[in-house]
């Protein structure tokens, strides 16, 4: 092919920062995209959607709707912290997993993708920041719905409002949303597709409890694939035992670990049209 | 620059670029051309990266896309305006990835001034835009990371006429500061228009390629006689092969010197004998489109 003979320097001047504009791309300059910025890039692509923005108000409204009315109508010694913590936590367990869905998914029902990758030709890296982005965004969740539930604890009067609170107690507590938010995430990525993976993530478990209900002898063996039932125990105040440990593993394995590595599988080498 | 080295990509059976070799020149508008289906979609994805070919390597400047470090800063893509999240608003779609870049948001208000969005038009969802506000947002996209090469696939759709005219000069500035321009359509007017040079892709294969220039001038001779049956044979007995073009016309690859003396010779009056500029290109571009669409083209309909 024909050389092109170099562009005058002003053309470079005139965009800087463009790398040369020869034959050559120039890009000793440029710098590889953090992945601090990607995790921030999908931050805020989790709440500036309008799904998003009202995703997040409903769950704020739903919490503060929950909480108060549990202070409010409650008995009085039940205002724990532990008590209200969990109120408030009903609807970001269910939000939060669904926002992880959204933020993976969109990418392929709006095909946004399209851009993402292009931007950004590390799609690992992009999943990466996906998942990070929902983990912090479930962290944040639990941090916001635990200040005003240790506020009304503290002027609740209850007997003994910081009853049960351990450090093992709140990792365990924080442990059940990050399970909730990545058993999203990967049931979003193996299907990639938001409103099957919303009724999937909803729909298992209440099948497996059906079964349950239906075929009472299946019980014994059904908790080791049973992960909304296993993973329950992270919410009580008591020691969990070896065995709830182990059921909670073969959980974990079946429904997040195998439908994540499907799932990146995908997001990774899947074409986007 | 941007290079294509023997590349195939094949779905299943089907094969939707075979062996695709070219090369779009920097300061150069490089126009590629062919019917819907013809493997340019798949082949600008690959130059983006976003699909993998079979065989074959594909390189911006020399490197794969893959290994270029912050890609929108050196190449920008638009490969399908509509493909934005209807939810957002047109502003926040540049914000994000003017973040993804590293830009300020300056450059946000910049290319919304650049591409005619407005500050209102810049607050409404994709969801309400027109596809010709969707294709500014699309190349304001594109541009944001001031690149020095550009990827567009049919960027003129759904623009207004006003939008074509002001995408032209947008792209022929890009070109005219050193820039590579490769830009996507099935119209062949279309890039005719802009393009130096062109890229004719039909059924995932080149069929021809050139600068405009040369493309438009190996198109043969266009003669029109009085008595058109009768020319059609007198070429026959001189052994010159004529194909019906335009009205009552023939096309043929003689030069008209050689046509002169037949018709002078057997004594038939022509009414027109020329180069038939463009009419090549434009034959070759209508065998292309019809073998893939459903109507057949009579190409006794092109004229010279």
């Amino acid at each position: 092919m024909t050389a092109i003979s170099s562009h005058p320097a002003t053309s470079d001047a005139l965009r800087a920062g463009s790398g040369s504009r020869g034959d050559v791309l120039d890009v000793s300059a440029t710098r590889p995209i953090p992945l601090t910025r990607l995790i921030r890039v999908e931050m805020r692509k989790m709440r500036d959607t309008r799904s998003g923005t009202w995703l997040l108000s409903l769950v704020g409204a739903v919490a503060v709707l929950v909480t108060a009315g549990f202070f409010i109508f409650g008995d009085q010694d039940d205002r724990t912290f532990l008590n209200l913590l969990s109120m408030a936590g009903i609807p970001l367990g269910f939000a939060l997993p669904v926002l992880g869905i959204l933020l993976i998914c969109s990418e392929w029902g709006q095909r946004t993708a399209l851009v993402t990758f292009t931007l950004t030709p590390h799609r690992d890296r992009v999943l990466l920041a996906k998942v990070a982005a929902a983990l912090l965004f479930a962290v944040g969740g639990i941090v916001i719905a635990a200040i005003p539930a240790a506020i009304l604890a503290s002027v609740g009067g209850a007997a003994d409002p910081w009853d049960g609170v351990t450090a093992a107690v709140l990792a365990r507590v924080l442990l059940a949303f990050v399970l909730g938010v990545v058993w999203g995430l990967a049931f979003g990525a193996a299907l990639l597709n938001s409103a099957l993976a919303i009724v999937a993530y909803f729909l298992v478990p209440t099948l497996i409890g059906i079964i349950g209900g239906i075929w009472s002898g299946a019980g014994d063996t059904l908790q080791w694939f049973d992960l909304n039932q296993s993973s329950s125990v992270l919410y009580d105040s008591g020691t969990v035992t070896g065995s709830q440990w182990a059921h909670l593993a073969t959980g974990v394995l079946l429904w997040v670990a195998v439908p994540a590595v499907i799932g990146a599988w995908r997001v990774v080498r899947s074409e986007v049209k | 620059m941007i290079t294509f080295e023997n590349v195939s990509k094949r779905y299943g059976g089907f094969t939707a670029v075979d062996d695709v070799s070219f090369v779009a020149r920097s300061g150069r508008v490089t126009g590629f051309l062919g019917p819907n289906g013809a493997g340019k979609s798949t082949s600008m994805r690959i130059m983006a990266g976003l699909t993998l070919p079979d065989r074959g390597v594909a390189t911006i400047g020399g490197l794969k896309y893959a290994d270029i470090p912050n890609p929108g800063r050196h190449v920008g893509v638009l490969l399908d305006a509509s493909a934005q999240h209807a939810g957002r608003t047109g502003r926040e779609v540049l914000q994000l990835s003017a973040m993804t870049m590293g830009l300020p948001s300056s450059h946000v208000d910049e290319m919304l001034e650049t591409v005619g969005l407005t500050a209102a038009e810049a607050k409404r969802r994709v969801k309400n835009y027109s596809l010709g506000m969707r294709q500014r947002l699309g190349i304001a996209n594109a541009l944001i990371g001031k690149p020095s090469v550009l990827i567009l696939d049919e960027p003129a759709n759904g623009l207004d006429p006003a939008g074509i005219h002001w995408m032209r000069g947008l792209l022929r500035d890009f070109a005219a500061e050193g820039g590579t321009v490769l830009l996507s359509s099935h119209l062949l007017h279309e890039v005719e228009v802009i393009a130096d040079d062109m890229v004719l892709i039909g059924r995932g294969t080149i069929v021809a390629q050139g600068t405009k220039k040369e493309l438009l001038r190996t198109a043969g001779t266009f003669v029109r006689a009085e008595d058109p049956a009768l020319l059609s044979k007198v070429l026959d007995d001189a052994g010159i092969a004529a194909s019906p073009s335009g009205d009552g016309g023939l096309r043929t690859e003689a030069e008209p010197i050689a046509i002169g003396r037949a018709a002078a010779a057997a004594g038939v009056v022509l009414v027109e004998l020329h180069p038939a500029e463009g009419a090549g290109l434009e034959e070759m571009f209508l065998q292309l489109t019809a073998s893939d669409a459903r109507e057949t083209v009579t190409l006794e309909g092109v004229s010279a």
